[in-house]
């Protein structure tokens, strides 16, 4: 079941994307509404970083395009920011909390400049949203997994951009954390912005999100939560039916058979 | 000593210069080797190190002469090769990086020491020192080629300075750097060309063979002191600096020392000492810390058994001699009397001939004690589910770590239990209203 609207402010269309051969996703088509607080669910491996990851063009694409506020990723990137997985970076790097929230600023400074009083101004205020004040010269090897999770979200805040890719955001986070990040996040959506966010715990599902994409190699379903979070659409998603495609495409990649010619 | 201060008064030019520029050429590739140890691409550096020599040969073959320009250019060339090689193979074929490494490493610096040996059967007049880039040799470092390797060294740490912020990001957060829009290609395109540049510059100190040490070693011992990027390199920096003084003076004083091999013992000296000394990351600071920590739960002890004395016998102000406070639990008496001395000092004690007495602010900490130990057992048993029997030891260790913080949740969670699960009262702090 899959849901789409008018003046998206991200359209996928046909996407695929494989590792040596691998597809990890397989023609997704997608579109999501301005202002909603996306989840993004499926089992381990669904490729879910994939999807966020090959909208960004971090990775490259074996077919499909992406759009972003109807246009290309280039034009648009200032206005989007990305929160990787937290153990996707050593975070034992000689760096301060406030040195790591400043980087959310260097788009706007460009190469060769030094952050302005202003940019770090923006980091403290963002680091303030996220109650890490106090800890602004500790630093980032000396925090607890979730202060980690909230040190990216302030380098996303103040990234100040209209539409956010988070991968997780809420793992290894106490309770009371995941509330305060949540509530960021249902402001950030009431001004306008759209969240994306990679999501694993079925419980918070409708009391968090206004959408819901459901992932597993192919796309299960998209749409308003009401519509889409349910038992049969659920049990497509984590179910064993999927096992057929995943032995497709393993057998794909030991025989190196290529999955769609780029010809 | 005369030889120290002929060194260091640095009279004679020819010295001066040589000092000059090992220093300016070991502190770029340290400055660089920073990067590329964040990057965690220490064996990267050494394929380089090792792939320049078969350019330096090649190029020497075909000019017939040493000038450096042709030199870096060979080797540039090779160091580069041996790049998009590794990259190749990782990307193309099922054999990791690291497999990749030491296949071209050992492959192209296999070439170049056959190189070298046909070099030197030709008996070519010129040809001495080159064996030089084996292990180094800052002495021959004067005139036009201390000229070009200064200048080589001073753009790299101009760029370095100048790529500061991009090279940070892309070390530390390569998807972020890339979603950003940075050209993070390019960024590393630069970095990698540093690299090499700094692995060419570098031989000319320490040789091909420790040129990895030079470019690694300096972050590696500088990682230990600090947890901030700039002062990082600025330690490198300086490690790098001390260590190829000294390595230019004990080849001054006795020129048949290689240069190169002295430099990086220096380095890894200043390593080991850091791998042991520094704060924090230290071995010893560790040692240190641990044994402080065991220093405090002694003395936490020895004021719960005051305690717990008072508590049996009521009478919390009793004096007791050490045979009193053995009979209670046995404390070795190498620990048991300087733990008694320091408690004393401290003001939790007060010692009369052989007997001590608890003072009030002794009272309270060992009361603390006694009541963490019991509130932790009841924590167990009630919300753990553990036998009575087994909560003991576990508590033992606790009631020592147990923040002021825990302690309040603890006691709110457990809503001030009266006694723990062996019916021993639970002491409170008389609340004084
Ligand atoms: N760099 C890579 N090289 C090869 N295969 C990869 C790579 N990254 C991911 N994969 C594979 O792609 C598939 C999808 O990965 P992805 O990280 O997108 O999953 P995910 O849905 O985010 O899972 P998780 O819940 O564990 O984070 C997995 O099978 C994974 O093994
Ligand atoms: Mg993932």
């Amino acid at each position: 079941m899959i849901v789409n609207v008018e003046n998206p402010v991200l359209e996928i269309h046909d996407l695929t994307v494989t590792y040596s051969r691998k597809p990890v996703l397989w023609g997704v088509d997608l579109t999501l509404p301005k202002g909603s607080l996306v989840g993004i669910i499926g089992p381990n491996g669904a490729g879910k970083s994939t999807l966020i990851k090959a909208a960004m063009d971090l990775i490259p694409k074996s077919s499909g395009w992406v759009e972003i506020f109807g246009e290309d990723l280039k034009k648009v990137r200032k206005k989007i920011s990305y929160v990787p997985q937290r153990e996707s970076v050593d975070w034992d790097f000689p760096a301060s909390v406030r040195d790591v929230v400043v980087m959310g600023r260097y788009a706007d400074i460009g190469l060769f400049k030094r952050p302005r009083k202003a940019d770090y101004e923006a980091a403290d205020y963002a680091l303030k949203q996220v109650k890490l004040s106090e800890f602004s010269n500790r630093q980032i090897s000396q925090l607890s997994g979730g202060q980690q999770q909230r040190v990216f979200l302030a380098r996303a805040l103040a990234q100040q951009a209209d539409l956010y890719f988070m991968d997780e955001p809420f793992a290894g986070v106490d309770a009371a954390t995941e509330k305060a990040i949540i509530n960021i996040l249902k402001q950030m959506s009431e001004q306008g912005k759209t969240v994306v966010v990679v999501h694993h715990d079925l419980q918070t599902v409708t009391k968090y999100f206004d959408w819901l994409v459901q992932l597993n190699t192919r796309l299960v379903a998209s749409g308003p939560i009401e519509q889409v979070f349910t038992q049969e659409l659920l049990q497509e998603t984590y179910g064993g039916k999927l096992t057929l495609l995943s032995d497709v495409s393993t057998l794909m990649h030991t025989q190196q058979l290529p999955v769609r010619d780029k010809t | 000593m005369e030889d120290f201060i002929t060194f260091f008064s640095f009279q004679d030019p020819n010295i001066r210069y040589v000092v000059a520029g090992s220093i300016l050429i070991a502190v770029s590739s340290a400055i660089v080797g920073c990067f590329t140890f964040l990057k965690k691409k220490a064996l990267v550096g050494d394929a380089v190190a090792h792939s320049v020599l078969p350019g330096i040969c090649l190029s020497f073959i075909l000019t017939g002469t040493k000038n450096p320009i042709y030199i870096i250019i060979g080797a540039f060339v090779t160091g580069w090769i041996s790049l998009i090689l590794i990259d190749y193979i990782t990307r193309f074929s099922k054999i990791k990086e690291d497999t990749a490494i030491g296949l071209i490493l050992s492959v192209f610096f296999g070439i170049g020491v056959l190189l070298l040996t046909m070099i030197q059967h030709n008996g070519n007049a010129s040809q001495t020192g080159l064996d030089s880039f084996l292990f180094g040799k800052a002495a021959a470092l004067v005139g036009y080629d201390l000229l070009i390797f200064s200048i080589i060294s001073i753009i790299l740490l101009l760029a370095v300075i100048l790529f500061f912020k991009e090279f940070t990001l892309i070390s530390f957060d390569e998807n972020f750097a890339k979603s950003i829009g940075f050209p993070v290609k390019r960024l590393e395109l630069v970095l990698t060309t540093l690299t090499v540049l700094a692995v060419v510059t570098g031989i000319q100190a320490v040789g091909v063979v420790l040129m990895a040490a030079m470019l690694i070693t300096p972050s590696a011992a500088a990682k230990f002191w600090t947890n901030k990027l700039n002062i990082m390199l600025i330690l490198a920096a300086v490690f790098a600096a001390f260590s190829s003084i000294s390595g230019a003076f004990i080849s001054f004083t006795s020129p048949s020392m290689p240069t190169g091999p002295w430099i990086v013992m220096v380095i890894s000296i200043i390593a080991l000492t850091s791998f042991f000394f520094a704060p924090r990351h230290g071995i010893l600071y560790n040692i240190i810390k641990q044994r402080s920590i065991k220093k405090r739960i002694l003395h936490e002890n020895i004021l719960k058994l005051f305690y717990q004395l008072g508590e049996r016998e009521n009478d919390f102000n009793a004096s007791r001699s050490i045979d009193n406070i053995l009979e209670k639990r046995t404390i070795k008496l190498g620990a048991l009397k300087p733990g008694l001395r320091h408690l004393t000092k401290q003001g939790f004690l007060s010692k009369n001939k052989n007997f001590w007495t608890l003072t009030t602010e002794g009272k309270t900490k060992g009361q603390r004690i006694v009541k963490l130990h019991r509130l932790w057992e009841v924590y167990l048993t009630k919300y753990l589910r553990i036998a009575p029997d087994h909560v003991h030891e576990d508590a033992d260790n606790i009631e020592h770590f147990l923040t002021p913080e825990l302690e309040k949740r603890l006691e709110n969670l457990l809503n001030y239990p009266e006694s723990d699960p062996h019916s021993s009262a639970i002491p409170y702090d008389q609340i004084t209203s």
